[in-house]
């Protein structure tokens, strides 16, 4: 049953399961266990990470191409259910609509880059859409009557998911119920159904193909697939998921802007998650997902102890102030794609194929 | 044994006009002519035609400063830089430093100015040149080959840069103002045409010279060409390539470095951010121009220049797309850019 579930695709590491199960775990009990707007707002981010990154890792990961378009995608979803949501009224036919639209739209531009771009080399992709989504990055700045420029859109949920929505009068175990609980646990089954879509896809015919594609397109090609072909579709799945996420974190944010979707940061993100957690492995993107955006909330308390420990020491100082964690992921990342290019995950999967191994051929305690 | 000395035979004995001389591709330059001709009427007035124009090929000379090296070291190499960014970021920063310190010794004598501003391209050369050095020992060497790895390895190179400016100068923008003596204009009949951006045409100019020159007429220069065209070849002729190209990748981030200092000046102001924002039109550059081609980047980078003016004074909504609009059109044209680099 679970192995169906996981789509045959199992952690194939202790180690690697008991952390899977830890998150999942705790992302399910998060609001009762970690009370608190912050560390609820923090198990959000990493429900749409989740997906946002597990969408990319279906690109680079499997199909071995790099896009720097991820978040334009991410920002038309946002942008779409912001726009629903605004024009029409908050309600639930103003998020599908938000949400139908926006998933067209990313349809289509994914497509058409995908058509245009992807017959050539891997490198000319990567900076056609580094090019693409800068200009939908102004685009989206400029038509500020459309999508409120810098500031963005600020708008309201269906009532399910309006944080004045309080059907009980008592708290239960402790916590309020109101709408943000509500719009927490649809993410959570959203991001887990989707996270299962996303390994059911992987783990395809298709996604072998993809993954064949990856290891040597020329022999993929040879073989008889048409690699243009199963790179677009790739191309056009991840944007999909992206869309959703980005529609996922619209609705928990209740706001829209270009920092928090569009900006070339959240893509940096991306990569830092992906590489990190391990490329070409579902999981990766939990774990990945996990670190950095506990990183992300909570690096910058652990810097700033730091930061006071070395007060006085003129360069240390600056290099651990609690601004500059950026600095150290970035060092971790580079790190991680010459020392561990699987990552995390791959990393932990390399050990349980070892100990075995090494239990029958070393003496115990080695 | 006797193969060879045939062979050597006919070499020397064939007469040098049995190589066919290449066939110059003009087209490129006659859509450049083209373009500045078609915004004489859609602009309307001369004068100001002429002050975008010139504004257009000083944008576009800037740029073809910083691009030149990257579409080197992609021709000569196959490694696309993605932290090239870093380098102008590191230029223009040191530009600040440079000729903070030196504005009091300059003052407001003209030639002290010219001179600060001298060595503030000066150091910032030499400076983004040396980092150049560190970056392709510490990221490039290990991923030689590997694309995959070489793009996400110097986007990583190019965040941990971005950070590290960030401690040295601090997170916040940085004005750079113009020396007295470099601001203002010359009046040509109506037109304004501001004496820094005069500067600027010339100092690419003099970049695409030296580059030309060096390119066409030195060994280096052969050397390079024939890298670009066939690397195992040159290898196997003896040539390490590996050492030429450490030249070049120096060389290209020193030139980076240089047009850092010129964006700076040109925008006034730097940001940390300043080398990912160039490093996008930098990118569509050499697409355009066709990945590791000198004179197409030069071309793509004046097309760009001038399209960005003219386009921006004709419908400022459109600008921002303009070299969007650019890119596709061209590639609609020529897939392989302007001038298509054989063997890619």
């Amino acid at each position: 049953m679970l192995n169906r579930l996981l789509s045959h695709d199992l952690p194939r590491s202790r180690w690697l399961s008991a952390a899977l199960l830890l998150i999942l775990i705790g992302l399910a009990v998060a609001p009762f266990a970690f009370p608190g707007s912050k560390a609820l707002g923090v198990a959000a981010k990493v429900l749409v990470f989740i997906l946002l990154v597990a969408s990319y890792d279906l690109l680079l990961g499997y199909t071995g191409i790099v896009s720097f378009a991820h978040t334009m995608f991410f920002g038309i979803g946002a942008y779409g259910v912001a726009i629903a949501s605004t024009r029409l009224g908050a309600g639930w036919g103003a998020v599908a609509v938000g949400t139908a639209g926006a998933l067209v739209l990313s349809l289509a531009l994914s497509l058409v880059i995908g058509l245009f771009s992807l017959r050539v080399k891997a490198i000319f992709y990567a900076m056609i859409t580094l090019a693409v989504a800068s200009a939908f990055q102004t685009l989206a700045s400029q038509l500020s009557d459309f999508t409120g420029g810098e500031d963005g859109l600020s708008f309201k949920n269906p009532a399910l998911f309006s944080p004045s929505f309080e059907p009980f009068e008592n708290p239960v175990l402790g916590v309020a119920v109101d709408g943000k609980l509500f719009t927490y646990y649809g993410l959570f089954v959203v991001v887990l159904l989707l996270f299962g879509l996303l390994l059911r896809i992987v783990n395809s015919p298709f996604g072998r193909v993809l993954q064949a594609i990856r290891e040597n397109d020329f022999r993929a090609e040879a073989i008889g697939f048409r690699t243009v072909v199963y790179r677009t579709l790739s191309n056009v799945l991840s944007a999909l998921f992206a869309t959703i996420a980005g529609v996922l974190l619209a609705l928990w944010l209740r706001y829209t802007g270009p920092d928090t979707t569009l900006s070339f940061e959240i893509m940096l993100d991306i990569l830092l998650i992906v590489v990190i957690g391990g490329m070409g492995t579902m999981y990766g993107a939990v774990v990945g997902a996990l670190l950095f955006v506990l990183a992300q909330n909570y690096l910058q308390d652990l810097l700033k102890l730091g930061a006071t420990a070395l007060e006085g020491v003129p360069v240390l100082s600056a290099l651990v102030s609690p601004d500059r964690w950026l600095l150290w992921l970035g060092v971790l990342f580079v790190l991680s794609v010459y020392h561990f290019p699987t990552g995390v995950v791959g990393r932990l999967r390399a050990l349980a194929l070892q100990l075995p191994a090494s239990a029958t051929t070393k003496k115990p305690g080695h | 044994m006797s193969t060879t000395t045939t062979s050597t035979a006919v070499a020397t004995t064939a007469p040098a006009a049995a190589i066919p001389k290449a066939n110059f591709d003009w087209r490129p330059l006659a859509l450049l002519a083209a373009l500045m001709a078609m915004g004489l009427p859609a602009i309307g007035s001369p004068s100001t035609w002429l002050t975008l124009t010139v504004a257009g090929l000083a944008m576009g000379m800037i740029i073809f400063v910083i691009a030149s090296g990257l579409t080197l070291v992609f021709g000569l190499m196959d490694v696309l830089n993605f932290g090239h960014g870093v380098f102008i970021a590191v230029g223009a920063f040191m530009a600040t430093t440079v000729m903070g310190g030196m504005a009091g010794w300059a003052g407001e004598s003209p030639g002290l100015q010219l001179l600060s501003v001298a060595a503030a391209m000066a150091v910032a050369m030499a400076v983004a040149g040396a980092l150049g050095w560190a970056f392709e020992r510490v990221i490039v060497r290990p991923v030689y080959g590997l694309h995959l790895k070489q793009i996400l390895i110097t986007m990583g190179g190019m965040i941990v840069g971005e950070e590290l400016i960030k401690v040295i100068w601090g997170p916040l923008q940085i004005a750079l103002p113009l020396p007295s003596a470099l601001r203002g204009s010359w009046l040509l009949g109506d037109a304004s045409i501001e004496k820094y951006r005069v500067l600027a045409t010339l100092i690419g100019g003099g970049v695409l010279a030296a580059l030309l020159y060096t390119l066409n007429r030195t060994k280096v220069g052969l050397l390079i060409r024939a890298g670009v065209q066939d690397r195992e070849m040159v290898e196997s002729l003896g040539y390490r390539i590996k050492r030429l190209f450490v030249g070049v990748f120096v060389a290209g981030s020193a030139l980076a470095g240089l047009g850092g200092v010129m964006w700076g000046l040109y925008q006034q102001n730097v940001t940390p951010q300043i080398g990912a924002q160039v490093n996008t039109l930098t990118f569509i550059v050499i697409i355009i121009g066709g990945l590791g081609s000198t004179l197409g980047c030069f071309v793509g980078a004046l097309l760009v220049g001038l399209m960005a003016n003219y386009t921006g004074f004709l419908a400022p909504k459109v600008a921002l797309f303009s070299n969007i609009g650019l890119m596709v059109a061209v590639l609609l044209w020529r897939p392989q850019g302007l001038y298509p680099v054989t063997n890619r």
